[in-house]
């Protein structure tokens, strides 16, 4: 019985084999390798001409800063946009692969790609790995039917809605939207929503911080705003710069060393060639 | 779905020790955030009217805000049946300290030491009161307001908040509260705070009472509802342009 079942190929998704001896190493007190997360808030808005999208750009490994500064607004196509929640390199991965895959449907349709598009191949792509991809991402962008936000779970689920929130900072900037948000805002009033929301996560909320990042897409329009706003700037640098000239410090002593002996060169005949 | 790092009131299994006394360590009928405010002549704390049974709403007209004494007023979520324990603590407290006759009365700072003192102290035991307090009042012109968690953490701040509130509703408060609110601009922003935790805390119920402590005295308000908007276009064909989708 064994037998013919190795003898069928595996047909991809996820396998499970190792699941096991995994369990059993953890009950024996193995700790499992960590993983960078990207602890987060992001968010999108549905506005009168299209859709914005926000995200924070602090990067967690634990309890400690990865990077002050990553980028979580993740290129999928010119008119859409997606931010990504949760592991690093399941966010990046995951949108890098759809990304691709929809630049070759592109060529092969000759179209502008959809965002329904978009939101099968990932909420397909997740599904099939169970929820092992960490990756929750806020989808948005504007195509042939309009504008359209949705949420997607990392077990591939999704939401289609007005405004969406997702990361460790999710409940902080729905705060903000649920009391602000309405129908038909305009894009000046979009972005400052959107800023008051991430700015939100980014306060209240310790795996959120540093800097703001929006992008708004319209139709045939995008407009990438990295580092929109940066509410956390660097509070003592020194007027005098950091640059330490010799006579800074007092030379107590010195003591040189040679490192390569310099070779004695005795006359000897010449190389024989 | 993920939330990140967000729990709400944890739930443990009971034990039996060797002496066959049993610790209860399961919260049952639970009540959820409590929201608390200085404003200019005094603090204002709202709550809504829920006691759940699990994921059962099982009370719908559970008075979680309670005067104590002259000076003080006690929110609580969590557990109901510790909070009447506590609100029995408190009387005792109340009744003896009215006895001495000396004209002094206890005051919320003093509410609040008592109060974090008994949590502490339960927790100690590894016997909690499970419950998240609010304690807030006025006395000779000071304002107070605090906060005791069920292991006895404690602080004092502007403003506070308990269990889903301190995720949903600080942030809202934070960026809102000043110094001298009037109270209809103190209410405003406490049902901006409700209507937020009615939309996304599932054990939220629409029916608020609003209380607030002056100087002059105690006043809680009749049982409201706040209007709850649904008529996003986006609600109603939420598929649109992709047939069959989700």
């Amino acid at each position: 019985m064994a037998k013919a079942l190795a003898d069928v190929p595996p047909k991809g998704g996820f396998s499970f084999d190792l699941c096991r001896r995994n369990d059993m190493l953890v009950k024996k007190g193995i700790q499992l390798p960590g993983f960078r997360k990207t602890g987060t808030t992001i968010v999108g808005l549905i506005f009168e001409d299209g859709v914005i999208l926000g995200a924070d750009t602090r990067a967690t490994e634990g309890p400690i800063v990865a990077d002050k500064n990553c980028e979580k607004i993740h290129y999928m196509a010119p008119n859409i946009y997606c931010c990504g929640a949760g592991t690093a390199a399941d966010t990046e991965a995951v949108t890098d692969m759809v990304s691709s895959q929809l630049q070759l449907h592109r060529y092969a349709t000759g179209r502008e790609s959809r965002v329904v598009t978009t939101l099968t191949l990932l909420k397909s792509h997740l599904f099939s790995y169970q929820g092992y991809v960490s990756a929750a991402l806020v989808l948005g962008g504007v195509d042939v039917t309009g504008p359209h936000l949705h949420t997607v779970y990392p077990h591939g689920s999704t939401d289609t809605l007005p405004f969406a929130t997702m990361g460790s900072g999710s409940l902080a900037a729905m705060a903000v939207f649920e009391s602000k948000y309405k129908e038909g805002l305009s894009r000046e009033e979009g972005i400052q929503l959107v800023s008051e929301a991430i700015c939100s996560g980014i306060f209240n909320d310790l795996g959120s911080g540093s800097n703001v990042d929006v992008c708004v897409i319209t139709k045939g329009k995008t407009d990438y705003l990295r580092n929109h706003q940066l509410p956390n700037p660097r509070t003592y640098v020194s007027s005098r710069g950091y640059s330490f000239a010799k006579g800074h410090t007092e030379v107590l002593s010195t003591k040189i060393i040679p490192l390569k002996a310099k070779p004695e060169v005795a006359v000897v005949d010449a190389m024989e060639e | 779905m993920e939330w990140g790092a967000v729990s709400s009131e944890g739930k443990e299994v009971s034990t039996i020790l060797e002496s066959g006394s049993q610790r209860t360590l399961s919260p049952y009928v639970t009540g959820t955030s409590v929201l608390g405010l200085k404003y200019k002549d005094g603090v204002i704390m709202a709550a809504d009217m829920g006691g759940s049974y699990g994921s059962t709403l099982r009370y719908k007209s559970v008075e979680r805000i309670k005067p104590i004494g002259k000076h003080t007023l006690l929110g609580a979520s969590g557990e109901i049946s510790d909070f009447q324990e506590i609100l029995r603590y408190l009387d005792e407290l109340i009744i003896y300290d009215h006895m001495w006759d000396d004209g002094n009365s206890l005051g919320p700072k003093e509410v609040h030491n008592y109060l974090n003192r008994v949590m502490y102290n339960r927790r100690n035991k590894f016997d909690p009161l499970w419950n998240s307090l609010v304690v807030g009042g006025v006395k000779n012109g000071q304002k107070y307001l605090g906060m005791v968690g069920m292991i006895g953490t404690h602080y004092e701040d502007n403003h506070v908040a308990t269990g889903f509130g301190n995720h949903l509703a600080r942030p809202i408060m934070r960026a809102e509260w000043r110094e001298d609110l009037t109270f209809e601009e103190a209410v405003k922003i406490l049902e901006k705070c409700l209507l937020v935790l009615l939309y996304r805390d599932r054990s939220a119920i629409n029916k608020f009472q609003i209380s607030k402590i002056t100087e002059e005295g105690v006043t809680i308000s009749e049982p409201y509802a706040l209007k709850t908007n649904w008529d996003f276009s986006a609600f109603q064909n939420p598929t649109k342009g992709a047939e069959g989708s989700w």
